[in-house]
């Protein structure tokens, strides 16, 4: 594990043994590794292809450059320009003096843009639900085997119910994993009604004392009306079974997705009132950068980082470090 | 959500007037907004940056039409272009003239694989031939109980060996199997993979290798982003796809990803699939998704169709009665009858920018409605026509009794007719509503 995991938690107890900073440091430079180590052997760091451009005065092809990696990393057309404006008037102040500054604001600058609410999940509550959610094929299904298994490394008692009724195989998939985790799995047929093995699977984890009960619901998109009202209901149910529950209400979004990301995550928004995003699918090379516009125009914090098929693959997320994942190679693209 | 794109270039061509060429301003200006409007959509930057300067070099100094305003002129070219990159014709499967024929389906995780795979099978079911399944993904848990189950409420048989076996032998066996059974065409699901992942991509080589499929389709998700080149490019270089399925077509994404495939690998997008339901699966036709992209409805079909369907003279007329705001029930019936010309209404509807094709889904426009107001309009003497303010109670009645309506229908009538003089009056003042036939939705 290359992180403290009781610190991505809220209300897990820390770890007896706690690491120093220059372990924190370690792990992660580990987990950005490890990414990098997924990708494309040939990059370069961003310094250095800023490094190859004379710097003697900033022209208008400076900015297009830095907008272009906006763009090119799924940013999107509104949040990229307040970016580059923020950048400007750094520029203008003589805040930039070299390659190495003007990076180092171009990080600065992307990594507040994100939003700077709490990323910790919270799990502070007996029991606490989290409700994932998401259009198909996100990874909702694999972020929550994963959320279980760090749990139950922890030592908490995670238990998921299998709230994807429709897709074929859906459930499967679900008891799958738990038997990968070793965590009960509450499930109906294929078919029925999600409300029903919700409001089951929160009567289960109380009878069997287990903390944490993760709701799995079917991939859908947010244009499919009735599907979104039925989100709705999943989520009444959970709150008049459990009042105050869910505790987290956490929408799926993969790194290769577009613009369209921020209708998702809006409608998604108004449906269930998302507490966090989790991105998933970050070990391709899609640079996410949807993740920081939905996080940016929607005032929605990211709260982990999906990066493979492996149950460990799941990080906490951290807004310096995807700053500079941002910017890793894309205007190498352009030289 | 988004503007549509034809209103920001109206907006942009504000002020020019009917005659004249394209300014270099004024093209750089809409430039702008198409370079927007493509970036939103999720074009690759670079494929954006090709296609504005191939549109504005065509538009500069580009005669105006006189029959088009400069927008429309502008949206002319950028459709036009749009078109030929995304390839004009409707590309199909290639069938073996030995069965079975091999459809091999790759993609990445989520993309939608195994749904289209199934999909597929029933396409290709209601065309006469008998598909069968080959269960290849043996990593994602339950992948092949999916399968399963699509072969089941779809009656095409599904072969598997479980999840511990080579997946390229899985599709050898399935080859075989598909002779001995007699299936004609055998669709291949595969694993989901990232298209950096040597091990797996291999894999993808070795099973094309082993059984050399007819047919290798991408499955790509029409929200991607601007990552779409690579994943394409990997692909490509790797595992030599024929086509790409555009998945989840159902959402609101623009698709912009098709196009950047399309430039970039220069494959065609053969397939379009949306919705849950097994049987949301059609050939791709790339000049829907030109005019998806830039979300301008398909303004330039509409003005064509107009300008064929509708006799400039009589036009003309109306425009001269619309001035005066004198319009009639003869002018309505003329105009019913002319919109009728091109085509159903709601297909009509569908071409119309700022009309989102989603709430048009909700609208059933009842073409039989437009039947019972040309009764109507019928049954009325001349002089009621010119004269609607003359329809009295008893003259209700008798319109009512003459086609075969009722009262209610006749005062529903007349109403809908005194907001279409208000609208037409607008129009005739230089302001156009926003939707002329919303009138027509539902009301009956």
């Amino acid at each position: 594990m290359s992180h403290d995991w009781s610190e991505v938690f809220l209300g897990v107890a820390e770890k007896a043994v706690v690491q120093t900073p220059e372990e924190v440091q370690r792990s992660r430079g580990g987990w950005l590794a490890q990414l990098r180590d997924g990708l494309s052997k040939s990059r370069k760091a961003l310094q250095q292809q800023f490094a190859s451009v004379l710097f003697d005065r900033f022209d208008e092809s400076l900015w297009e450059r830095i907008e272009e990696a906006l763009i090119y990393a799924d940013v999107g057309v509104e949040t990229t320009v307040s970016i580059v404006e923020a950048l400007e008037a750094e520029a203008d102040k003589g805040a930039i003096k070299d390659s190495a500054s003007l990076v180092a604001e171009l990080r600065r600058i992307t990594a507040e843009h994100f939003c700077q609410a709490d990323t910790r999940i919270d799990v502070a509550h007996s029991p606490a639900v989290i409700l994932m959610v998401g259009v198909n094929g996100t990874g909702k299904t694999t972020t929550i085997g994963k959320i279980a298994w760090h749990l139950k490394e922890l030592g908490r008692e995670p238990l998921l119910v299998a709230g994807d009724t429709f897709r074929a195989a859906a459930i499967e998939q679900l008891v799958e994993w738990g038997r990968r985790v070793g965590c009960e799995v509450v499930h109906h047929e294929r078919g029925g009604d999600p409300g029903a093995v919700v409001y089951d699977g929160i009567a289960a984890a109380e009878a069997r004392k287990a903390d944490v009960v993760i709701i799995d619901t079917a991939g859908r998109l947010h244009t499919q009306v009735n599907l979104m009202k039925e989100l709705e209901k999943v989520r009444r149910v959970i709150d008049k079974r459990l009042p105050g529950a869910p505790h987290e209400s956490l929408l799926s979004i993969d790194a290769t997705t577009g613009q369209n990301g921020l209708i998702q995550a809006r409608m998604f928004k108004q449906a269930v009132e998302l507490t966090g995003v989790v991105i998933t699918k970050m070990d391709g090379t899609a640079k996410g950068g949807i993740a920081l516009a939905v996080s940016h125009e929607l005032d929605l914090p990211i709260k982990l980082i999906g990066t493979g098929e492996r149950l460990e693959s799941l990080q906490p997320f951290d807004a310096a470090d995807f700053a500079a994942l941002l910017f890793d190679d894309s205007l190498g693209h352009r030289v | 959500m988004f503007d549509s794109l034809s209103d920001k270039l109206q907006t942009a061509f504000d002020g020019l007037k009917r005659q004249g060429k394209l300014t270099d301003k004024d093209v750089e200006r809409a430039a702008r907004e198409i370079r927007l409007a493509l970036l939103e959509a999720d074009v690759n930057f670079k494929v954006v940056k090709q296609f504005v300067d191939t549109v504005k070099e065509r538009a500069l100094g580009a005669e105006v039409l006189e029959s088009l305003t400069p927008a429309q002129q502008f949206i002319k070219i950028v459709s036009e272009e749009l078109t030929a990159l995304m390839g004009s014709a409707t590309t199909k499967l290639t069938f073996s003239p030995r069965p079975p024929t091999l459809i091999m389906m790759v993609g990445l995780q989520g993309s939608g694989k195994t749904t289209a795979c199934g999909k597929l099978a029933n396409f290709l079911l209601a065309q006469g031939k008998s598909p069968g399944l080959v269960a290849g993904d043996v990593y994602r848990p339950a992948a092949i109980d999916q399968l399963k189950t699509l072969g089941q409420q779809l009656g095409v048989p599904v072969y598997d060996e479980g999840d511990q076996v080579d997946p390229v032998d899985i599709a050898k066996h399935g080859v075989k199997w598909a002779q001995d059974k007699g299936r004609d065409v055998l669709i291949i699901d595969t694993a989901g993979r990232l298209h950096i992942d040597e091990k797996l991509m291999d894999e993808l080589v070795r099973i094309r290798h082993a059984v050399k499929p007819h047919n290798i389709l991408l499955v790509l998700d029409a929200m991607t982003g601007q990552d779409a080149v690579n994943v394409a490019l990997q692909f490509q270089e790797q595992v030599q796809f024929d086509g790409v399925v555009l998945t989840k077509m159902d959402g609101d994404a623009r698709g912009g990803a098709a196009l950047s495939v399309r430039a970039v690998t220069g494959k065609p997008i053969k397939f379009a699939s949306s919705g849950e339901k097994l049987d949301s699966f059609e050939y791709f036709y790339p000049d829907r998704v030109a005019s998806r992209i830039l979300g301008m409805g398909d303004v330039l079909t509409l003005i064509e169709k107009a300008e064929r369907t509708i006799d400039e003279k009589k036009a003309r007329e109306l425009e001269q009665r619309l001035r005066k705001s004198s319009f009639t029930f003869d002018d309505f019936l003329e105009q019913i009858q002319q919109v009728r010309k091109m085509g159903s209404i709601s297909s009509i509807l569908g071409m119309i920018p700022g009309i989102p094709s989603g709430k048009l889904k909700g609208m059933q426009v009842d073409e039989k409605a437009f039947d019972k107001i040309q009764a109507v309009i019928f049954s009325m003497t001349p002089e009621e026509r010119g004269h609607p303010e003359l329809i009295s109670g008893s003259r209700r009645r008798r319109i009512a009794a003459g086609s075969g309506t009722d009262i209610h229908t006749i005062n529903q009538l007349l109403t809908q007719f005194k907001q279409v003089q208000k609208m037409m009056k607008q129009l005739g003042s230089g302001r156009v509503p926003k939707n002329p036939f919303q009138m027509f939705g539902n009301s009956s």
